[in-house]
């Protein structure tokens, strides 16, 4: 890194996300056909989507309902009164001309969520608040391939594929309170951990359910006007936003440096090469001439309705995170990752409310039950362990029935056969350990028998090797032996 | 209200992907101006207490459930199209300005 001089300004970026969200409905927006992810090119296809003349679209009830969940998820303002219009503009993806879409009267408001940013060094946790400007209904567009080339550019002519037009999209605005690729990717990801929650959308980005477009300025700190803006595009995963925020930040402040204009344009970032190229110049904002959508009614929220669909809201997860640290007195860390899924969340509160040790609930499964799931791709509501056998295994090993080594060799059984009782297996297997004094006592006489050579050098100060003891005690009860059990016989007849 | 001039009705053929020569412009100027001027009247009415208006029927929350129900064979629509290409809808070569 170059040597920062003396009179160096320093800048700081000012970011906004645009977040498209398309939800998990059975049906399209406005009209009754499936919106099934890869199915055969225009198969899911009606006259609503293709704009035939003469249709009429009409809202799709659980559309309204996820939105509101999640305006409300995200401590948003629901409108009261909200309505639909039409956002013009030709391009072939889009049959009617038109989007269906929300301008002036978005279905809500003037939110916000929290994100935790880890301090990479420290592993300190600091929270903040990023607004939601804006969260309102839209439809998809359809999709289009270029033939004769890869890119538009060059292309002889498109094929349209229709079946994604007319897909249900939450678009979620939010304020400019974003200073960092890694603040940015947080948001992301915070967002995406709410909508599955909800349970109104997979959130996968590698399939487009999740698409991030990225506005971002600098400006020398101190300054209370913004720089020009720049859009990026094309990320589609979390670590690329913020890779590509990270590379943007970077080129704005040496082009300020070298005196070269920042243009007002949209960028795509390049996966390939780990940056953002110009893709088109922005001149003025488009005029997409938008006006009230005659065909569907204004909706109208009453509060009793959204009352109900509040009360429908599942435990999100930035309360978990904060219960799980204030009353389970689980660290930042853990408090994170256990929430970071709702099944994986709901299993571990179902394991503990049978009074199973939480930190140990915790360690199984953020260690050996997550690493299984993620070799085997598999989601924690798809193995046998039950949270009630996973809290029987914590308490077995509590209670001293069992080792943590023992533990560990029965759990891939467990993880792939369903049982009633654990004890009931490690019984039946005799793996439960043994602490019993006559039994140990019994083995130990017999070892210090076979062994006079080392009891008499132990007994001339050699104390180490009673290691070598417990390791053949051990080796004879196939690592049954109760430790402590073991360890304070054998000091005892070790010494005569 | 200020009058329509030639060079608003320019973009607004733009937007609208219109192709209008310059003295159809100065027609359609002249034209929409007095249409305007019309309407103009209107603002003669007092509105002060009147809540503004963007549907003209008073209706409200029309939804459907989220049910699949079968219509129109999607193969069917694809035939009638222009220009059918296998599985696909095909359109001529997309402008890069047309964005």
């Amino acid at each position: 890194m170059a040597a920062a001089t003396a009179t160096q300004t320093k800048y700081e970026a000012i970011i906004g996300l645009e977040t498209h969200c398309q939800l998990n409905t059975n049906t399209k927006i406005f009209s009754p056909v499936s919106t099934q992810f890869g199915a055969p090119p225009n198969t899911n296809i009606s006259p609503i989507c293709l704009g035939y003349p003469g249709v009429l679209p009409v809202l799709n009830e659980k559309v309204l309902e996820y939105a509101v969940k999640a305006g409300l998820a995200l401590n948003c303002q629901i409108a009261p009164y909200s309505k639909f219009d039409r956002k013009q503009y030709f391009y072939p993806d889009l049959p009617k001309n038109y989007q269906i879409s929300q301008y002036d009267l978005p279905i809500a408001e003037h939110g916000w969520l929290e994100v935790e940013i880890v301090d990479k060094k420290t592993q300190a946790v600091r929270r903040k608040r990023i607004g939601i400007t804006r969260l309102h209904m839209e439809e998809d567009a359809g999709k289009l391939v270029h033939a004769g080339s890869d890119r538009l550019s060059g292309s002889t002519h498109s094929l349209v594929d229709f079946n994604r037009a007319g897909v249900p999209l939450l678009e979620i605005v939010s304020e400019p309170d974003i200073r960092s690729g890694a603040e940015a990717a947080e948001y992301g990801q915070e967002l995406r951990r709410i909508v599955r929650y909800l349970g109104i959308s997979d959130g996968n980005m590698q399939e487009g359910s999740l698409r991030c477009d990225v506005n971002i300025s600098i400006r020398p700190v101190g300054q209370t006007e913004f720089g020009t803006k720049v859009e990026i595009k094309n990320m589609n995963s979390f670590s690329a936003i913020q890779k590509a925020i990270d590379y943007e930040i970077e080129r704005q402040i040496k082009a300020v440096g070298k005196d070269e204009p920042i243009v007002q344009e949209t960028r795509l970032w390049e996966e390939g090469s780990q940056r953002t190229i110009s893709m088109r110049k922005k001149e003025g904002s488009s005029d997409y001439r938008y006006f009230p959508e005659p065909d569907l009614p204004p909706i109208e929220v009453s509060v009793e309705q959204r009352e109900a669909w509040g009360g429908e809201l599942p435990e999100l997860p930035a309360q978990k995170r904060h219960r799980y640290e204030e009353e389970l007195g689980l660290s930042a860390y853990d408090a994170r990752v256990l929430s970071d899924d709702r099944a994986v969340a709901e299993y571990f509160e179902a394991a503990i409310a049978t009074g199973a040790e939480t930190k140990q609930v915790a360690n199984w499964l953020m260690g050996d039950i997550a690493a299984y799931l993620n070799s085997e791709k598999l989601a924690v509501t798809e193995i046998a362990l039950t949270p009630a056998n996973l809290a029987e295994l914590v308490t077995l090993i509590e209670k001293g029935t069992i080792s943590g080594k023992i533990a560990k060799e029965i759990l891939p059984e467990l993880l792939t056969d369903a049982v009633d009782s654990v004890e009931k297996l490690v019984e039946s297997k005799g793996m439960t350990q043994i602490s019993d004094t006559g039994a140990l006592e019994a083995m130990i006489d017999e070892l210090l028998t076979a062994n006079p050579d080392k009891v008499e050098q132990f007994r001339a100060g050699k104390t180490k090797l009673q290691g070598f003891f417990v390791g053949q005690l051990m080796k004879k009860t196939s690592g049954r032996a109760d430790p402590k059990v073991a360890n304070k016989l054998l000091s005892k007849k070790l010494k005569g | 209200m200020a009058a329509i001039d030639q060079s608003e009705v320019h973009k607004v053929a733009d937007l609208a992907r219109l192709a209008l020569s310059p003295e159809e412009e100065k027609t359609f100027a002249g034209q929409l101006s007095s249409i305007l001027d019309y309407f103009e009247q209107l603002s003669e009415l007092d509105t002060t207490d009147v809540e503004p208006t963007t549907r003209a029927i008073e209706l409200s929350n029309i939804t459907r459930a989220d049910e699949r129900k079968t219509g129109v064979e999607p193969a069917a629509m694809l035939e009638i199209a222009p220009e059918p290409d296998g599985e696909f809808f095909r359109v001529p070569q997309i402008l890069a300005d047309a964005e």
